[in-house]
């Protein structure tokens, strides 16, 4: 289970445009859009490109996170980072694209964490080692587990594919 | 059972006689809807197929529209090159509804839908634009998704995981006041459910002021219902759907309209009294920080924006261009008009608008996204503020995180052009 720092914390409604501003968007390859994530936040940003935060770090936020557009943008590039978000709620969305995407995310109605707070993420809830508290996780419905199971939508669709070419 | 709009429409797209709310169902796509992404749709359409021996082919090109028009002409090389190369995927496939950079048939793509018939009431509409709700206007179920969703979709040819949504209901009675409009009802609804209010759910309108209003007013309420947090909006279809899909869309055979279930249940029910509405203005940096605009009346403008999915159509530039008709934007403040798409820039064309705005000093700009979210054009300098006709105001929405953007109206963003600051249409005559 995912063990580590958090690394920046939210409050609510952090929309994609913060995310992952809307003036990088003719960049789309996942394997590009890391280098914009959170652009508009010169100092995290810096720090994120110079790979001062270790995988596995957690961004921390409250309701409604990556509200918005749907850029897909928003979820590949923390993605690119090994990030894990905890956020209390998502958007609709971001919810879908991060597991489509296969970025690591939690929901955690009542985490509370500040920077620098050791979290782990354990089965059914988040412990806070810092502030010894430990938060219950929200279960996703299980057929977007599945989409997570299969290691994300490309090869749970390219299996859907070839299931129904079988038949 | 009693069934909601939504429940209707998904059990008949899935052939089922009911669905209940929380079932998850995987419809079928009547429409996908992508425009510069898909670029990254069709990276990730082509990984979908990679290894599986099979040839890379879209399930329906009649089901697939593509239009151009977040960075519409291209602003960089790279823009271009993905735009080359949605092009060449086009021919490629076969994809018919194609609305590339052109003068006569281009635009943004929340109002190329529409206008050209490619929306059916009861049908399923999905796009790669979180404001694709704006088609629930027309009585379809239309919500946004991204890229690799899209990818699947392009595959498989529906939607999976659709959680059958909760239905908060919207009754709009009483009637707009003089320069109350349908952006100041959305904007006060919005304020009122807040951001996540309406999160995993869908909005249905009904009531007097909903029956009253023309299919233009009802695309700007659905558009924003995103903004609320909300999978979809809809507008039961009625008769002024059908005079706008014959009229207006061209569509020669309409399908059968059904409503929801009087006793259907809902999980919330608000009810708004037009009459009682002022103009409303959406403060920095949140769409749901609403006011009334005699709070925020006088604030200095550097840039006024009309345009954009929510208020680009002819009835909004026949406003801007009736208050500013021999009038002239203020000095310190510049006026940026994008029509929604060409046909409505040709016909603002004949009647005059275009005149009008431009002798009082707009700057008429092509149809296209651009400015709403800084990537094309419109840009706000350091510390500006701008007000917008757009459906965003967050924090470096229009390029630039310490610049302001206010919401409103097309009313209040013409007549605080000719003041320079923000100001109350009711008071300039």
């Amino acid at each position: 289970m995912a063990k580590g720092k958090v690394v920046r914390e939210f409050g609510d409604d952090v929309s994609t445009d913060i995310i992952y501003p809307g003036r990088f968007m003719a960049t789309v390859l996942p394997t590009e859009t890391p280098q914009f994530a959170f652009a508009d936040d010169a100092e995290f940003n810096k720090m994120l490109k110079a790979k001062e935060v270790a995988p596995g770090s957690f961004i921390v936020a409250g309701k409604n996170f990556g509200c918005g557009s749907s850029r897909e943008q928003a979820a590949s590039c923390i993605k690119g980072y090994d990030f894990t978000v905890i956020a209390r709620h998502y958007a609709r969305i971001f919810l879908q694209n991060s597991i489509n995407v296969g970025l690591d995310m939690v929901i955690c109605p009542a985490i509370e964490a500040a920077e620098g707070d050791e979290l782990e993420v354990a089965a059914g809830k988040v412990l806070n080692h810092t502030s010894g508290k430990s938060f219950p996780i929200e279960p996703l419905p299980k057929a977007r587990q599945a989409i997570i199971d299969a290691g994300g939508l490309i090869p749970y669709t390219r299996r859907l594919l070839l299931e129904r070419a079988g038949r | 059972m009693a069934m909601t709009y939504v429940q209707k429409l998904l059990a008949r797209a899935c052939g089922k006689r009911e669905v209940a709310v929380g079932d998850v169902l995987e419809p079928p796509v009547h429409l996908a809807m992508s425009h510069e992404n898909a670029a990254l749709v069709l990276n990730q359409f082509n990984e979908i197929f990679q290894g599986t021996g099979r040839e890379a082919k879209v399930w329906d090109p009649d089901r697939i529209a593509i239009i151009f028009d977040h960075r519409v002409p291209a602003e960089s090389s790279k823009t271009a090159s993905n735009q080359k190369k949605v092009r060449e995927f086009v021919g490629q496939q076969g994809i018919r509804k194609f609305h590339d950079i052109r003068g006569d048939v281009g635009g943004i793509c929340h109002q190329i839908l529409p206008e050209n018939g490619y929306v059916k009431p009861g049908s399923v509409v999905v796009g790669t634009d979180s404001h694709t709700t704006t088609h629930g206007a027309l009585g379809a179920f239309a919500f946004g998704i991204g890229a690799t969703e899209m990818a699947s979709v392009w595959t498989l040819g529906n939607i999976l995981n659709v959680e059958v949504p909760g239905t908060i209901k919207v009754v709009v009675n009483g009637r707009f006041r003089e320069s109350v409009y349908p952006k100041d009802l959305i904007l006060h609804l919005i304020g009122t459910l807040t951001a996540e209010g309406a999160n995993f759910k869908v909005i249905e309108f009904h009531g007097e002021a909903i029956r009253g209003m023309e299919t233009s007013g009802r695309l700007v309420l659905c558009n924003m219902t995103v903004e609320a947090g909300a999978t979809a909006g809809l507008v039961p279809p009625d008769e002024e759907t059908r005079s706008y899909l014959r009229d207006e869309a061209g569509l020669k055979e309409i399908p059968e309209f059904f409503g929801p279930d009087g006793s259907a249940v809902y999980d919330h029910v608000v009810e708004i009294d037009a009459a009682r509405l002022e103009p409303q203005i959406a403060c920095p940096h949140a769409v749901d920080n609403v006011k009334g605009i005699g709070a925020v009346a006088g604030k200095k403008v550097h840039q006024i924006v009309v345009g954009s999915c929510t208020n680009g159509r002819l009835d909004d530039l026949e406003i801007a261009a009736k208050i500013l008709k021999g009038k002239r934007v203020a000095d310190g403040t510049r006026m940026l008009v994008f029509p929604a798409s060409w046909r409505i820039y040709h016909q603002a064309m004949d009647r005059g608008y275009l005149r009008d705005l431009m002798e009082a000093g707009a700057v008429v700009c092509n149809p296209g996204c651009g400015p709403c979210l800084g990537i094309h054009q419109g840009a706000l300098g350091d510390g500006e503020t701008a007000l917008a006709t757009t459906n965003r105001n967050f924090k470096g929405r229009m390029g630039n995180p310490t610049a302001e953007v206010y919401l409103s109206s097309t009313a209040v963003a013409a007549a605080s052009a000719i003041t320079g600051v923000i100001t109350d249409p009711r008071e300039v005559h």
